[in-house]
């Protein structure tokens, strides 16, 4: 009989206890990859969206609200500014490549886009079919759109006013959708993207009385942000103090946004580590009582096994080895129920139309659940070990 | 083969056990008599080669037990003693087979079934290989635990009070049992016991048998102690 087997035995000779410690390391791990899997997943997620785009330039206001509604599509956008501002931003030498983006409208809580081809290109998603559109008034839906709302190439649809759903439809203007892209993983997923004149002509449609006001409100044309790329690094220091002091818009940079957001959710993250570490610290306690009255239940056993010839170290491998059991079922068990959570808040937040997780990853810093199982119980085993190894065969004799 | 030479034991802070010469053949029976707390356990452990002897020296089974180190007293004692525990100590976590498959993990061995299940087949329980500890009869424990005890064969089998909370007919049983199966392994027995019923046993068996009686006597004055007396070949 190997020892692995023979502690297996011992191991489930105290079911209760056993199931109990198994929980609780089960808990604590399953925190843990929960933790770093929420991290990992959000790290992501940003990094995918914010991908390339150097600095958000919009209304004044929060420059966090606008990142978020400008670049994740999360938040409300803080105003509109005016076209012929974002055309003079084109212009400037600094500018690589300039995004207009016009939120404004909804189909079924996804939000309407007008924005130009670039976007779409940006991140460099495909079409799982149809094509991108030409003309105003055509739409290409993302992936999610598609599979949520059913539409594909072909179908009609009116937008409604408001980001979320439930606002004053725009029955007079309806879309066309001519394209369905491909799932990317990116913001693009739930998003409908359409011309910046679609949007332009749905609210002037619906709002001009004649064709003079028509030219009025032409004239008056907005977009709500822009997504901006740099042509030199430099411009990082430069660019968004010009556009704050010498215009009436704002210029946000997202990197520098979302780390500011990243630490305000570190400190959350930081709560629920120290949670889950007590939680693991109980569970080593646990196991290490488990252990301890196990050994000296198990005291004149452990004797007669010094007796039949087992050295010392072998017993106290017995017990390590029972130890290392446990944490290899919790690090497994933790895993998965980590992953099942992940898997959970993934599943929320596309409900909610939020920030889009990936799917089901491993990645690198997971290492860590199996390195903590181990330590813990490798250290709760620590003494019961020693008291093993103590174990003299002379008390066997003298039971009395 | 047992023998030992001016063999004694100092306890720390306690009595000094001296303990007379004597010569137990192979294949012998070797009864240790006396009242609890008058030195058998120690005699045993000194047998084993779990003590050190203070002075003098035991030979079991040729081998002086004071030259084992401590890693080496371990595989020794595997191969040559074999005991049998007063209370048993049947792990209630396997089955009977899994206590003897316990025997050859703590010598360091392969499990061998095959060696197992004659070993509990010449007791008469290999019909109980599956069984749990709980699940058995006080007898068909004592004879899985005696199968454990012989089942790699020892030179030596030490077993300790047999008899102890048996009635006249089970202690009988276990004694024949002992007997039959520590001539059949051609095995020195040793026998501690306080229980009148072994020496009656053998004697109306007819079978020869060596006795060292324990008993406490003042040697000298002070903390000297206990000397043991008196090897009679009955």
């Amino acid at each position: 009989m190997k020892t692995i087997a023979l502690s297996w035995r011992y191991l489930w000779s105290r079911p209760l206890a056993s199931a109990l410690n198994l929980l609780l390391l089960t808990l604590g791990l399953a925190a843990i990859t929960f933790l770093i899997l929420a991290s990992h997943q959000l790290n992501n997620g940003f990094e995918r969206d914010l991908a390339g785009i150097d600095v958000v330039v919009g209304a004044k206001g929060s420059p966090m609200q606008l990142i978020l509604s400008g670049v994740f599509h999360i938040d409300a956008p803080t105003g509109n500014i005016p076209l012929a501002a974002v055309k003079e931003l084109q212009s400037n030498p600094q500018v690589a490549r300039l995004i207009p983006v016009s939120l404004g409208d909804n189909f079924r809580g996804f939000r309407i886009v007008g924005t130009t081809q670039d976007y779409v290109r940006h991140y460099g998603a495909a079409l799982a079919s149809g094509t991108l559109w030409a003309a105003p008034m055509q739409a290409v839906v993302g992936a999610q759109v598609a599979k949520q709302t059913g539409l594909k190439a072909g179908d009609t649809f009116a937008g409604a006013h408001g980001l979320g759903s439930g606002g004053e439809s725009h029955g007079q203007a309806p879309y066309n959708v001519v394209g369905v892209l491909a799932a990317s993983g990116s913001v693009l997923d739930r998003l409908i993207l359409t011309s910046t004149e679609s949007v332009w002509k749905v609210h002037e449609s619906d709002t001009a009385l004649d064709a003079q006001d028509q030219k009025i409100l032409e004239e008056e044309r907005e977009v709500t942000l822009a997504l901006i790329q740099y042509t030199t690094p430099l411009a990082a220091v430069t660019f968004p103090r010009f556009v704050n002091a010498a215009t009436e818009m704002q210029a946000a940079a997202p990197a520098l946004e979302i780390s500011r957001l990243l630490s305000m959710l570190g400190v959350g993250i930081d709560v629920l580590k120290a949670l889950s570490g007590v939680l693991l610290a109980t569970a080593g306690v646990s196991v290490f009582i488990a252990l301890l009255s196990a050994v000296r239940e198990r005291r004149a056993d452990l004797a007669l096994l010094r007796m039949l010839g087992a050295p010392p170290r072998k017993i106290a491998g017995l017990l390590l080895c029972e130890a290392l059991w446990l944490a290899a079922i919790a690090c497994l068990l933790g895993l998965l129920l980590g992953q099942g959570l992940m898997a959970l808040m993934a599943w929320a937040l596309q409900a909610e139309k939020s920030i889009s997780v990936g799917a089901v990853a491993w990645p690198p810093e997971l290492v860590r659940v199996p390195l903590l199982a181990v330590a813990v119980a490798w250290l709760a085993s620590l003494f019961p070990a020693w008291e093993a190894y103590r174990v003299s065969v002379f008390e066997l004799l003298q039971s009395r | 083969m047992i023998t030992t030479r001016q063999l004694a034991f100092q306890y720390a802070n306690g009595p000094r056990i001296e303990f007379d010469d004597m010569d137990a053949p192979q294949g012998s029976v070797l009864v240790l008599s006396g009242a609890s707390g008058s030195g058998k356990s120690t005699w045993l452990a000194l047998a084993a080669g779990l003590l050190p002897a203070s002075n003098g020296e035991i030979t079991v089974a040729g081998q002086l037990t004071g030259d084992l180190h401590k890693a080496s007293s371990d595989a020794w004692r595997a191969k040559t003693i074999g005991f049998l525990p007063q209370k048993l100590h049947l792990s209630s976590a396997l089955s009977v087979h899994g206590n003897l498959e316990l025997a050859q993990w703590a010598a360091g061995q392969p499990t061998d079934d095959k060696s197992i299940h004659a070993a509990l087949a010449v007791l008469g329980v290999q019909d109980l290989a599956r069984r749990m500890p709980p699940q058995l009869s006080g007898g068909q424990a004592q004879r899985v635990a005696l199968a454990r005890a012989v089942l790699l064969a020892p030179k030596v089998i030490l077993a300790d009070e047999p008899t102890a909370s048996l009635d006249d007919e089970s202690a009988a049983a276990a004694l024949g049992l002992l007997l039959a199966t520590a001539e059949q392994l051609q095995a020195t027995l040793v026998i501690a016991t306080h229980d009148a019923r072994v020496k009656t046993h053998l004697d109306t068996g007819f079978k020869p048998y060596l006795s060292i009686k324990f008993a406490c006597s003042p040697t000298n004055t002070g903390a000297s102690g206990y000397k043991i007396n008196s090897v009679s070949v009955a």
